[in-house]
């Protein structure tokens, strides 16, 4: 059964005071999350991330089509008892201690009154809070609400855990530790699905990811089946400070650094390019391969890179799915 | 009521506490024994009625800013403060949600409203010390009563407002409701005056708005009269009828909206 079935979700909102217009948050949306995924969510901001995670949390009624979450709808209270989930820059009760505010969710998410304490000291412990466990929440940092919302996401053992940029506000050290806490999950058999425009932690984490821009998907497949679309680059080093005439047409970036020239470049301009540096009596240093990742297929897929051959034809040779809607 | 209502309501109970609202009990409690002193010394023979028309006027009016302010921000605040995400997102229901912060709510006003009975009642004691106790003292709870039943219908107002529009707006309708509603029988005795569409209105208005001159038997208690039985039980079915009618508006108005 598949954790998380979204079939043609989309939103539109009314927006101005008196004249009311559309505009639209989310173009009909299809996407199927497995159990015991780790699933990224990807888009820039105003993507139409947060507007997918507040229908399926039942915070904002979509204008058309349905999802279900273990095979159970939206408004279904048995499925809201199997969920966690972490808003964006989420806020607490700041009059609460850690400790009360995990209670207190404990309570409506229905864990026995008999477990709780230990459930309350077990999560704390595992998001490193076990010593402001009896804090207010007032006097708590960004980093250190961004635990207890993610301590409250998993307190009552969820299936599915969603996160709405869980990294957000985090440290270098403290991401890490998000990043191993949602693996952590995972090997437990629970399913993540978490939204980010922080590519590397999508990058390291998932075993699928979606990409939207402006409300519409834009593809969905694991992290190496859509980069197999991009065109492959290389990255060539000289002496010099100068470009050869006629690099410059071949290549999509150069970099001057003190007497050394580097130029990114697609593969299939290399042996040009190469031609071009040794008649200009170019001392060539390296050239190196350019690892293909998350970032460059994600800039294609926002139009910010020319690199990507074609995206429709690319995903069907391989076995990702990559779904590009035209604007109704 | 079921175990989610309870603990909403426990957790608006604590946030009224923590945030010091009932710090106001100090304020009263100073002010009611510093009148009933000063009321000692200037006034003669009528010690009694002005302590109970002060006592009850303030408790009343604690109650009502109380109610008003704390009641609009109930559920708009909770959106602003995006702290009702993590708790919609649980199997609670929205009316359940409503229900919980209007039992918080009203648990706060009570418990407020006991602490400043106690103030009153201290009041009427230093009083009497010169003219003993009167048994007709007893009814002053009897207006207590009525005027926690004038706070429970406003708090289900403010929520009600709260439901779908800004903070200031619901103090705003909330405040006009409660003033108009304390006039509501002169309005009642001026519909049955005019005549035509003008007399439908009023009258329609008249019987809309919350009847708080009904709740209202400051003046009879403080000259010692008692009220009827059925008074008692009309007034608490009304409160009752009328809360309920507020709260199922703001739970069909709260289930349906979308939050940004």
């Amino acid at each position: 059964m598949a954790a998380i079935e979204i079939l043609q979700l989309e939103k539109v909102y009314s927006v101005g005071f008196w004249r009311k217009r559309p505009k639209r948050a989310l173009y009909p949306l299809d996407l199927v999350v497995e159990e015991g995924e780790i699933f990224g969510f990807l888009g820039p901001n105003g993507a139409g991330k947060t507007t997918t995670l507040k229908m399926l949390m039942g915070l904002v009624f979509p204008t058309a089509g349905s999802a279900r979450i273990l095979g159970l709808e939206l408004d279904d209270p048995r499925m809201k008892a199997q969920i966690g989930f972490l808003p964006e820059q989420p806020y607490f009760y700041d009059y609460l201690t850690a400790v009360e505010l995990l209670k207190y969710y404990g309570r409506l998410s229905g864990v026995d009154e008999k477990q709780l304490v230990s459930r309350v000291e077990a999560v704390l412990k595992r998001v490193a809070l076990e010593d402001a466990a009896h804090l207010q929440l007032r006097k708590f940092s960004k980093g250190m609400l961004q635990r207890v919302g993610i301590a409250q996401a998993i307190l009552h053992d969820p299936k599915v855990v969603f996160l709405d940029e869980p990294m957000s506000g985090l440290d270098p050290m403290g991401r890490r530790e998000v990043r191993n806490l949602i693996e952590g999950l995972k090997a437990e058999g629970k399913t993540v699905f978490f939204s980010t425009h922080i590519l590397s932690d999508a990058e390291a984490l998932c075993d699928r990811v979606a990409i939207v821009h402006l409300g519409q998907l834009r593809g969905v497949g694991a992290v190496e089946e859509l980069t197999a679309g991009v065109r492959a680059q290389v990255e060539m080093v000289w002496a010099g400070t100068s470009l050869p005439s006629g690099i410059s047409a071949l290549v999509a970036e150069t970099h001057a650094a003190g007497d050394t020239m580097r130029a990114i470049l697609p593969q299939e301009e290399q042996d040009a390019a190469l031609d071009l540096l040794r008649r200009a009596g170019a001392r060539l240093i390296s050239v190196t391969p350019v690892r293909t990742s998350l970032e460059d297929y994600f800039l294609a897929q926002l139009g910010r890179n020319p690199s990507l051959d074609n995206p429709t034809e690319s995903a069907k040779e391989g076995s990702a799915q990559l779904t590009t809607f035209g604007k109704p | 009521m079921s175990a989610r209502i309870r603990h909403i309501a426990a957790n608006t109970f604590r946030e009224a506490v923590r945030d010091r609202v009932l710090y106001n009990l100090i304020a009263f409690a100073l002010l009611l024994t510093g009148a009933a002193v000063l009321v000692g010394q200037i006034s003669i023979n009528i010690e009694r009625l002005v302590v109970i028309h002060l006592g009850l006027t303030a408790v009343s009016l604690f109650g009502l800013v109380i109610a008003i302010f704390i009641g609009i921000g109930l559920v708009s605040k909770e959106i602003d403060k995006r702290t009702l995400y993590t708790v919609l997102s649980r199997p609670v229901k929205r009316w359940e949600f409503i229900a919980g912060k209007f039992f918080g709510l009203t648990g706060t006003l009570v418990v407020n409203t006991l602490c400043m009975a106690v103030g009153v009642f201290l009041a009427l004691w230093y009083v009497s010390l010169r003219h003993q106790m009167l048994a007709s003292d007893a009814w002053v709870l009897l207006a207590l009563y009525f005027i926690v039943l004038q706070f429970v219908i406003i708090t289900a107002l403010a929520l009600f407002f709260s439901s779908f529009s800004s903070p200031l707006l619901s103090a705003v309708f909330t405040f006009s409701l409660f003033v108009i509603g304390s006039f509501s029988e002169d309005l009642r005795g001026f519909a049955k005056m005019a005549h035509g569409m003008a007399g439908w209105l009023i009258t329609a208005v008249a019987y809309i708005v919350p009847n708080f001159s009904a709740l209202n038997i400051i003046n009879q208690v403080g000259q010692g009269q008692g009220v009827a039985p059925q008074l008692i039980a009309y007034n608490t079915a009304y409160a009752l009828v009328y809360t309920l009618a507020v709260l199922a508006g703001a739970t069909l108005i709260f289930d349906r909206r979308s939050l940004k």
